[in-house]
């Protein structure tokens, strides 16, 4: 066990500094400059090259990778070039909407799934089994931003039961809650429908195992079974991709946070992708893949731990 | 093929996944309405007998449009999964082949790496480093696909090695490369069949939601995912303009995936044995 | 009791947004500023915030774009229109507590036109060859030569007045003006708050606070107004909606005028529009009205030359450059091009240049143009069409005031180069006279519009959407930014 660990140990610091390296080439090829954009349009040159040395950009690019990584391992994620504050600073506000919304999603996409994926596994074949597989599939095929326009405008702009967009900050946990429950019902459509799908099949795959069969034998309910033995094991699956769904919610809402002006992770590095603020779109993106390197490193870690077999394969 | 005709998934899968497919074809030569112009006199029409979807806000025929925006999408997501196929299913024999060597680590890290990225985060640096288009769009996709092919096809592969028939193959000489295409490959088509009609429907959402964001095709190229873009402000009052090109998202996305699922059942044994 | 804490703090809620009602104000913006120091970057988002309202300048420009007296309360000027004396409003305090002094201004302006300057428009303070202070309360500048917009040119934002020795790297996060508002705080990717500033010299500002909220997206622009979150976007980024406001008593919609001269510009150094006739063929192509109709939803003055239709000096050329497709295939073929031909039609992301150019590349494609369009972030642009000048043609609205100047500078990116024109502008910039002046311009604009240096189009207005119940507003964009202290809630 101690060597697995070591191995992926080793193996989550290359994978780390593979990324670091991808990253910072991928993103200082990104076309234009961020000294020109923050002077404007008509902004004299010296006043451009001014600004260029100020902000440090005429050092070579591999004295600008050191200084970023070995910023970074401090924990140092430098200053951005657009707001002069430092981007520790701007994520600590953003992480703050880009979390809770993420485990919001996950929540209700778990609620959502648990019941229905047991019902569509206990009942098969009945109707409620068609029911759930169907919607499910209208779920999976769903485009989240599709969805959240018709949300906005029906239940937001014409009803006026949720706020369309926006975030009012924590202080009022009520109104914050309010805000972020739209586009959590929206991110968590499509994961519901994968995770029912995914509960569903894994009962089944249980239901069918020879143990099964014994505890039914051993004169256990139907429901009883299925509860004692069916659910405990078909969860591993179930739990896999639950963790995959968090790292993806945490990152892959940048489209909806766009759509209700969310201020969180999302839209910061959409937005300072198109103004140019690299140090931002490295550092963030860089923290995102590290929380994704991490979480299925705990993923892998823990499974090895339950099924030792598994070991041998790394 | 006649088999998965029986489960009514596939039926309606194929039905809807034909119907666009068909479009697409069918644009090629004609539509009710050429969309190259614009006619702003005639704009925001809401559906009639003239215009089956309505006119959007240059007066452009929508039906027309979402005809033309299938060929945008189907070719998108074709050739990215022609591009994971392509150089995720060799690495993955190639893993297999080498298992536990260090060209199956240096692979299969690589494979962690590219799935730690954040997708559509990736796909959007992509297309802001090398400009906004749909053959960067292809490529973003693209990408993401290969792991997937790679990991599918070395988990195949990796059974396969110690079949009979396999071993009877090696005892024969023949060199891993050959084994690998002349008996694994054709073994694993299945598989890659069943993925391919996944990532095929993922790659259509992927191509949505990069042309919504602006960084797909772009005009006067129809596509759904600009046609959705570009209706947001209007929704609230020419709500039709949002409707069909979603509409036909939907419905293309959930054929693929039903055929795929069918394909799933029938191909592998072991859920069949469940269906009994 | 779980339940009888959130009524209580739902009461308090309702509560203190009934009483915050009339003297609180949150308004929508598109574009957040990078920084707020408008002495060090040409961004009009950073004059949204604190022109005239946190900073101000020796003058300042009023809704209807006149020049009026700012800090400095009256000025004298020389015969030979080389000397201005300024005399400042005495008892102005910065915000920080400390005097507003004649040497502040002196700092301000050499710091402004200093060799390693970030400013961004150095060019409004090229013509001054002194500035001093002889007491307290008055500035003297002197000028290398005769500058007949120099009261003009001080009113911009660029010009503003900061206190001597301020930290100008903190002042970008933490502005310290003489305005009647005063910065409170910044969310970044969010929102800016200012309140009133109590001990203002002038009029105090009716509202008691002010939050700028940052809603780049134009749907949600919509949403955020339609459900209440802000309750003004003065600069509203969707034209199509602005009938639906104007239909729903909640709201009022204001149009204006901005000095916004939306082109489409061309690239006079790169074949074929180096050739007068293609650029003319060009021009003949282009449908103004359908084009202020299917971009705009109406709203937006055709325009013949680049000039603002509210300017006096403005004259009416759009008959030089009519919607003639047949012209325009026979001016081509005269040209050699009796088939056409391909260039580039890079756009960047307002809606006005976004839907402008589907409507332009139709038009264009009729009469045997095409075009590639390419979607283009503003940084990009920037960088490949503004500074790399790799384009062949492109929409943008120029938004500066009066600045029919750029056409005087062969490396501007549309690389127009007329010796004739540049004459214009050197004999303009000598000359004070009014109704000299507008000769000299109207010349001017003959001479660019009969060159069919780009493609004019239209004026862009400013539709702004705002509570029914806020008064206050400007409705017209003489410059960036404009004057809050004078908005206030009708009771």
């Amino acid at each position: 066990m101690l060597i697995f660990t070591l191995k992926r140990l080793a193996s989550l610091g290359l994978s780390l500094i593979a990324a670091s390296v991808a990253i910072f080439f991928v993103v200082e090829i990104i076309p234009g400059d961020p000294a020109r954009l923050m002077l404007g349009i008509n902004a004299t040159q010296d006043a451009v090259d001014a600004l260029r040395s100020q902000m440090g950009l005429d050092q070579g690019l591999l004295a600008r990778y050191w200084l970023w990584v070995s910023g970074l391992v401090r924990g140092d994620f430098g200053v951005s070039y657009t707001y002069h504050v430092p981007v520790a600073e701007m994520v600590q506000g953003r992480v703050w909407v880009s979390l809770p919304l993420a485990l919001y999603a996950l929540l209700l996409s778990t609620a959502i799934a648990f019941p229905i994926g047991i019902l569509a596994a206990a009942k098969r074949g009945s109707w409620a089994d068609w029911l759930v597989m169907g919607g499910t599939q209208l779920g999976v095929a769903i485009p989240n931003f599709w969805f959240a326009m018709l949300m906005v405008s029906i239940l937001a702009i014409k009803y006026g039961l949720f706020s369309a967009g926006g975030f009012p900050g924590w202080e009022d946990p009520l109104a914050a809650m309010k805000a972020l429950t739209l586009p959590a019902v929206v991110l968590a459509l499509p994961q519901a429908s994968i995770l029912a799908r995914v509960m569903r099949s894994s009962l089944l795959d249980t239901l069918s195992e020879d143990f099964m069969r014994t505890a039914r034998a051993k004169g256990r309910s139907a429901r009883g079974a299925m509860v004692h033995h069916a659910l405990r094991n078909a969860m591993i699956p179930v739990l896999t991709i639950i963790g995959l769904q968090f790292s993806f919610l945490l990152a892959g809402a940048i489209i909806i946070e766009k759509i209700f002006f969310l201020p969180g992770l999302g839209s910061m590095i959409f937005t300072a992708i198109t103004q140019r603020d690299l140090i931002v779109v490295e550092s963030v993106v860089m923290l995102l893949v590290f929380a994704v390197i991490l979480v299925t490193f705990l993923v892998d870690i823990t499974y090895a731990m339950v099924d030792p077999r598994l070991r041998r394969r790394a | 093929m006649k088999r998965a005709f029986r489960i009514p998934g596939f039926s309606i899968g194929f039905v809807l996944a034909f119907t666009f497919a068909a479009a697409a074809v069918l644009s090629y030569f004609w539509t009710p309405f050429t969309v190259d112009g614009v006619d702003i006199v005639n704009k925001l029409h809401t559906p009639d007998a003239t215009n089956w979807f309505g006119t959007d806000q240059f007066g452009r025929d929508i039906f027309s449009m979402i005809m033309i925006g299938a060929r945008t999408s189907i070719a998108v997501a074709i050739v990215a999964v022609g591009i994971g196929v392509l150089l995720g299913v060799p690495l993955g024999l190639a893993a297999a082949a080498r298992k536990g060597a260090l060209l199956d680590e240096v692979i299969m890290r690589g494979n962690d790496l590219i799935f730690a990225f954040p997708a559509l985060l990736i796909a959007i640096l992509i297309t802001a480093v090398f400009g906004p288009s749909a053959v960067n769009a292809i490529i973003a996709i693209g990408i993401f696909n290969i792991p997937v092919f790679a990991r599918l096809s070395r988990g195949g592969a990796l059974s396969l090695w110690t079949r009979d028939f396999v071993l009877a193959a090696r005892v024969a000489g023949k060199s891993r490369l050959r084994i690998s295409f002349e008996h694994i490959l054709p073994n694993i088509t299945n598989l890659l069949i069943v993925q391919g009609t996944i990532q095929f429907s993922l790659g259509i959402l992927a191509e949505a939601a990069l042309s919504y964001i602006g960084l797909g095709a772009q005009p006067p190229i129809p596509s759904w995912g600009r046609m959705l873009a570009d209706s947001q402000t209007m929704v609230s009052f020419a709500p039709h303009l949002a409707l069909f090109p979603g509409l036909a998202i939907v419905l293309t996305v959930l054929g693929l995936n039903l055929m795929g699922d069918a394909l799933r059942d029938l191909f592998d044994p072991k859920l069949r044995r469940g269906r009994r | 009791m779980k339940r009888i804490l959130i009524g209580a703090s739902l009461l308090a809620m309702l509560a203190t947004g009934a009483m915050a009602a009339n003297t609180s104000i949150t308004i929508g913006d598109q574009l957040e500023p990078p920084h707020l120091d408008p002495t060090a970057g040409a961004a009009g988002a950073i004059d949204n915030v604190v022109y005239i309202n946190i900073y101000e300048g020796l003058t300042e420009f009023a809704s209807d774009g006149s020049v009026i007296p700012a800090l400095a309360e009256s000025w004298d000027i020389s015969e030979d229109g080389l000397t201005y004396t300024f005399h400042l409003h005495s008892g102005v305090k910065f915000h920080d507590g400390s005097d507003l002094t004649a040497s502040d201004v002196v700092w301000s302006l050499n710091r402004a036109r200093a060799e390693d300057s970030v400013n961004a428009q150095k060019g409004l303070f090229a013509n001054i060859a002194d500035v001093s202070a002889p007491d307290d309360t008055t500035v003297v500048v002197t000028l290398t030569t005769p500058t007949g917009n120099f009261l003009f040119n001080m009113a911009w934002g660029d010009a503003v007045i900061l206190n001597e020795g301020d930290d100008v790297e903190a002042l970008k996060t933490h502005p310290n003006g003489t305005g009647p508002f005063v910065f409170q705080n910044w969310v970044q990717g969010d929102s800016i708050t200012m309140t009133r500033n109590p001990n203002y010299w002038g009029e105090p500002a009716k509202l008691e606070t002010v939050t700028i909220k940052y809603i780049s997206d134009p749907t949600a622009a919509f949403n955020a107004v339609m459900a209440g979150d802000v309750d003004a976007f003065p600069t509203f980024p969707a034209p199509e909606n602005l009938p639906q406001f104007d239909a729903d008593p909640r709201f009022t919609v204001i149009v204006g005028s901005t000095e916004g001269e939306t082109i489409l510009s061309t690239n006079n150094k790169m074949p074929p529009f180096d050739n007068p006739k293609v650029r003319e063929a060009l021009a003949h192509a282009i449908d103004r009205q359908a084009i202020i109709d299917g971009a705009m939803f109406g709203y937006g003055t055709p325009i013949g030359t680049h000039m603002a239709p509210h300017n006096p000096a403005y004259v009416d050329l759009t008959g030089l450059s009519n919607y003639d497709p047949e012209l325009a295939k026979k001016l081509l073929a005269e040209a050699g091009f009796p088939d056409g031909f391909t260039t580039t039609l890079k756009l960047p992301p307002p809606s006005y240049a976004r839907r402008g150019g589907e409507i332009i590349a139709a038009e264009l494609r009729a009469v045997g143009i095409e075009t590639e369009v390419t979607n283009l972030e503003w940084s990009q642009w920037l960088e490949e069409v503004f500074k790399g000048k790799d384009y062949g043609l492109t929409i943008v609205s120029h938004t500066e005031p009066m600045d029919i100047g750029i056409y005087a500078n062969p490396d501007y990116y549309f690389q127009y180069d007329n010796p004739a024109f540049q004459g214009l502008m050197e004999q303009l910039n000598l000359t004070t006279d009014p109704t000299k002046r507008a000769a000299i311009l109207g010349a001017a604009q003959t001479m660019i519009a009969e060159d069919h240096v780009n493609g004019y189009l239209f004026e862009l207005a400013k539709t702004g959407v705002a509570n029914a119940k806020i008064h206050g507003l400007w409705a017209n964009a003489p410059t960036q930014g404009a004057n809050l202290a004078e908005v206030y809630w009708e009771d």
